[in-house]
């Protein structure tokens, strides 16, 4: 086989990953809202003051949307493997870390795209500073990717399992962290008015990293879990 | 090396060699925890400034190290058992991760204890109890998934899987989060550094780090025998063991 007909089974498989997504608009669409509704209680729970939600309205809405990666990971390899998809996936003649490169993009643009998309309103609603609103959407820009990414590790390495919902969180939390803490450092240098190049190019720079080596483990976890 | 490394691929003889060496870490272990801590805790002298209640270094310093170290260990089977896909090297995944998980706890519990009487708090979100505590959450991911899977050979792979990610996020991690303390308040309580210790305090030290090695090396030697027992206990070597060990009342 040549390289040809790798990208042409790559964009197969996305353009079908895609209508296949698009058909079920709920799966999309809940946990967008599970972001909202999540930004939402904080006001409630802390109260209304600008000063506290101003303070709190990064990490929170950063929070939101982790948790929202978890919520979201079943559909990225789930159906696929309920009915042999997955098993295609590892028989086709690609190098499967290009395939699971093309699924990670495609969840991407259906899950982490939208809440960049939606970041604003989350940003008004907790009274985020207008001048952050840039940075907060650039460090979901640049982080969601690796979110995905990450993601798709989790969800391949537990797909077989069935319930793996409360263990996907346990496994993929932690490693989250590197991302919370750089986002909201970039966000945090925004509003006290230094420069948050600095940050933005770390997360960059991890974003690459991970895009480079979640591919491979989602390879090796997806050939464990169709075993 | 691969011709000698060979036949310890097969669980009996791994079983065997570890078999030979316990005694020799227990014995070994036995010896340097108890001199290290009976004069760590006993005969080594008072701290100038944190008097008698800095005597529990002797436990919290090897045991941060050791859980450190047998994260390394872990990663390392995890490299093996998917590599060059030796079953033995699985079950070392199982083997070691309570181990650390266990010295990842008494690292923090003995930091709180002593954190509590010098800097007036049991926690305190610095770089050092932050990545530490985060090492904790991945040993019990790692342990999580080994034990979530039906098939358990499933399980060890995920397991090896998710150790090796874990291990590139660690320096990631620790860097990130030394970063962010840095950011979020000021060096408060990273003054830790310990004044170049006296001799009489640093011997028993060393004398009690090379214990808690000892020590860790005999808990997983023991724990990993016991798995491999449990997973080949179909074959007639282990059935004749178990056997054997039964008519010795052992």
């Amino acid at each position: 086989m040549n390289n040809a007909s790798t990208w042409q089974l790559l964009s197969a498989i996305m353009r079908r990953d895609l209508a296949v997504a698009l058909r079920r608009r709920s799966d999309i669409i809940n946990p967008l809202l599970f972001v909202v509704i999540v930004v939402t209680l904080f006001p409630l729970a802390v109260g209304p003051g600008p000063d506290i939600l101003g303070r709190i309205a990064t990490g929170v809405i950063w929070v939101a949307a982790l948790l929202s990666a978890l919520l979201g990971s079943e559909r990225l390899f789930r159906d696929d493997f309920l009915d042999g998809n997955l098993e295609q996936l590892v028989l086709l003649p690609a190098p499967l870390p290009v395939l699971a490169l093309g699924k990670i993009s495609v969840h991407w643009l259906l899950s982490g795209l939208p809440l960049v998309i939606l970041a604003p309103l989350c940003a008004l609603l907790l009274k985020l500073p207008i001048d952050a609103w840039g940075i907060l959407m650039l460090t979901l820009l640049i982080g969601t990717p690796m979110l995905s990414a990450m993601t798709a590790v989790g969800a391949a390495l537990t797909v077989s399992l069935g319930r793996g919902g409360a263990l996907l969180s346990l496994l993929l939390l932690p490693l989250f962290i590197p991302l919370l803490i750089f986002a909201a450092a970039a966000v945090e240098s925004t509003l006290v008015g230094t420069s948050a190049y600095g940050h933005v190019l770390l997360l960059a720079g991890l974003m690459l990293l991970t895009l480079t080596l979640a591919p491979l483990a989602v390879a090796a976890a997806i050939r464990v879990s169709v075993n | 090396m691969w011709k000698w490394l060979h036949p310890y691929a097969k669980g009996e003889a791994t079983y065997r060699l570890l078999g030979a060496w316990l005694p020799w870490l227990s014995a070994l272990a036995a010896l340097f925890v108890a001199v290290g801590l009976g004069w760590g805790l006993f005969y080594a002298p008072p701290d100038y400034q944190q008097g008698d209640s800095y005597r529990i270094i002797f436990i919290h310093v090897p045991a941060a190290m050791f859980s450190m170290g047998a994260y390394t260990g872990m990663a390392i089977a995890a490299l093996i058992a998917l590599v060059w896909q030796i079953r033995t090297a699985e079950w070392a995944i199982a083997a070691i991760a309570p181990v650390g998980a266990v010295l990842t706890f008494v690292a923090l519990f003995t930091g709180a204890v002593w954190g509590k009487p010098m800097w007036g708090t049991w926690w305190e979100w610095d770089a050092r109890l932050t990545s530490e505590l985060i090492l904790l959450f991945l040993y019990i991911g790692v342990l999580a998934l080994y034990y979530a899977f039906n098939d358990a050979r499933t399980g060890a792979k995920a397991a090896a899987i998710l150790a090796l990610v874990g291990v590139v996020n660690v320096p990631i991690i620790h860097f990130s989060v030394y970063w962010w303390n840095s950011l979020h308040q000021g060096a408060t309580i990273t003054k830790f550094e310990k004044p170049s210790m006296p001799v009489e305090m640093l011997t028993p030290l060393l004398i009690s780090i090379a214990g808690f090695l000892f020590l860790t090396a005999a808990l997983v030697t023991q724990r990993l025998r016991n798995e491999i027992l449990k997973q080949e206990l179909h074959r007639p070597w282990a059935q004749q063991q178990l056997g054997v060990e039964a008519e010795h009342g052992v």
